[in-house]
């Protein structure tokens, strides 16, 4: 069974259509990176999937929890109560652009809330794990820091750890890099990549295509709130089929970029 | 100008035991304000038309409304409602009631200047919105709105100079006992003045100790 199963899923911002029929899944241990034009819907799909934007239609699965809507009964759906999906979210991570750490507590503390407030770990316990992720992520000297005094790179390590530690099934990223000075790119590809090489099931919005193109699976190109095309990264991004793929990679593949 | 140092002097007693009616008055009042207010504050923002319906109203009707007025309304309507509280008890009301206003609107102020990506973070991590609410944004959002609150309570402790029309031996009303046996205005007012002054000053310095130390770090 796809940790991550789409049908049809449909979204508008009032009368703007946003995602027009998506179909999507991602199986377990799979790593999918969704690429495509800015406005193509790609962010507002990773929404959808842990319910933070509601969507007027579709059938979303996650880890065996529908999510928006409820099983389909007698042609019509109900949608899947607040505190439903409240629980479903303790195994959907997400990773922001913004980062969106808690200004008022250190690295530490970030990671260690949702542990200890949702899944009601001793707090000895929920630190340990904490420490051992912000170590993994490359921030063990750095657990008593407050967001303020981290770099961006830094932060968004700490976010990837403060997400692991609710041992999601599965791990969104919404261009976690997009907000990154150059230089502070690497750092957290890199975790991502171990990550990935773990056997962490992933699926990521990105404008890395080096980072595509080396780690994922597979590559999902996204255009006009549907999925255009699909493949291998060798297919997708080395042989696309549809010419709006082509257009896309045209704009963006100049030679310096493809190095990862 | 008639001020006597002696006179003065000789009021500071009798004003002191009214200034302590005025600090319990203020202290009571400021907390039930405060409670009032978050209450008010997360209804407002709670995404729930009744409620933020109800709170809205609240907030119109005694904002609207002089806290003079109010506490008269309250002072002699009350009873014929069949309903007798004490003076104090009305002035507390009437305190409370008006500073909870200002305070609601204050704290809705201060949660919508936190970034919907704390919420946002807070519900990804499987948080509710009453979990999310009390221990990520709450926190940054008090924390913002300190210094008005420190000055709605600045500005309730000096309005309860108003609970003396309805016979509370309070501060001014000491003052002006004084001034009426005396027949001197200016000795017991000085008094009454820095009293006032000077309660004001532990809460200034409540406030500044506790913004210094909720600072984000």
């Amino acid at each position: 069974m796809s940790t991550i199963r789409i049908r049809n899923l449909h979204k508008s911002y009032g009368a703007t259509p946003v995602l027009r029929g998506v179909d999507l899944d991602v199986a377990p241990g799979e790593v999918v990176c969704v690429i495509g034009p800015s406005g193509s819907g790609k962010s507002t799909l990773l929404a959808c999937l842990n319910g933070l934007e509601p969507f007027e239609s579709g059938e979303v699965i996650v880890d065996g929890q529908h999510i928006g809507w409820g099983p389909e009964r007698g042609g019509a759906r109900l949608r899947v109560p607040e505190r439903a999906m409240t629980l479903a979210r303790r195994r959907i991570g997400i990773v922001f652009q913004a980062f969106n750490l808690f200004p008022h507590m250190t690295a530490l503390g970030n990671v260690m809330e949702a542990p200890v407030q949702v899944l009601r770990r001793p707090r000895a316990e929920a630190e340990a794990t904490a420490r051992a992720l912000l170590d993994r992520v490359g921030l063990g000297h750095k657990m008593l820091a407050y967001p303020a005094d981290l770099s961006g790179g830094q932060q968004q390590r700490v976010a990837i750890a403060r997400a692991l530690a609710m041992q999601p099934a599965v791990m969104l990223f919404d261009e976690v890099t997009s907000a990154l000075d150059p230089e502070l790119v690497g750092e957290v590809l890199a975790v991502m990549r171990k990550l990935a090489e773990e056997g962490m099931t992933m699926l990521v919005v990105t404008h890395e295509m080096g980072f595509a193109r080396d780690v994922a699976d597979r590559v999902v190109f996204m255009d006009g709130g549907l999925v255009v095309e699909q493949g291998s990264p060798a297919e997708v991004l080395g042989n696309p089929r549809e010419p709006r793929t082509r257009a896309f990679l045209g704009r963006v593949l100049r030679p310096d970029s493809i190095s990862a | 100008m008639d001020f006597e140092w002696d006179l003065f002097v000789e009021s500071l007693p009798t004003l002191a035991a009214g200034a302590v009616t005025t600090a319990q008055l203020a202290i009571v009042s400021i907390i039930i304000g405060l409670l009032i207010g978050l209450v008010g504050g997360l209804a407002r923002v709670s995404g729930l038309a009744a409620l933020n319906g109800v709170a809205l109203f609240y907030v119109t009707l005694l904002r609207g409304v002089p806290l003079l007025v109010t506490m008269l309304f309250l002072y002699y309507g009350l009873p014929s409602l069949g309903l007798l509280l004490e003076a104090k008890a009305v002035a507390i009301l009437a305190l409370s009631l008006t500073n909870g206003a200002y305070v609601t609107e204050i704290i809705r102020a201060g949660i919508q200047s936190i970034d919907r990506g704390q919420m946002r973070a807070a519900r990804s991590l499987g948080m509710g919105w009453g979990l999310a609410m009390r221990r990520i944004v709450l926190p940054q959002a008090l924390r913002r709105v300190l210094p008005p609150i420190g000055n709605e309570a600045i500005t309730l402790l000096k309005n309860t100079a108003l609970v003396s029309v309805i016979a509370i031996p309070d501060l001014l009303r000491a003052g002006t006992d004084i001034m009426t046996w005396q027949a001197n205005t200016f000795s017991p007012f000085a008094g009454v003045a820095l009293m006032y002054l000077a309660m004001t000053l532990p809460l200034v310095w409540l406030v500044a100790r506790l913004e210094s130390r909720w600072r984000v770090a």
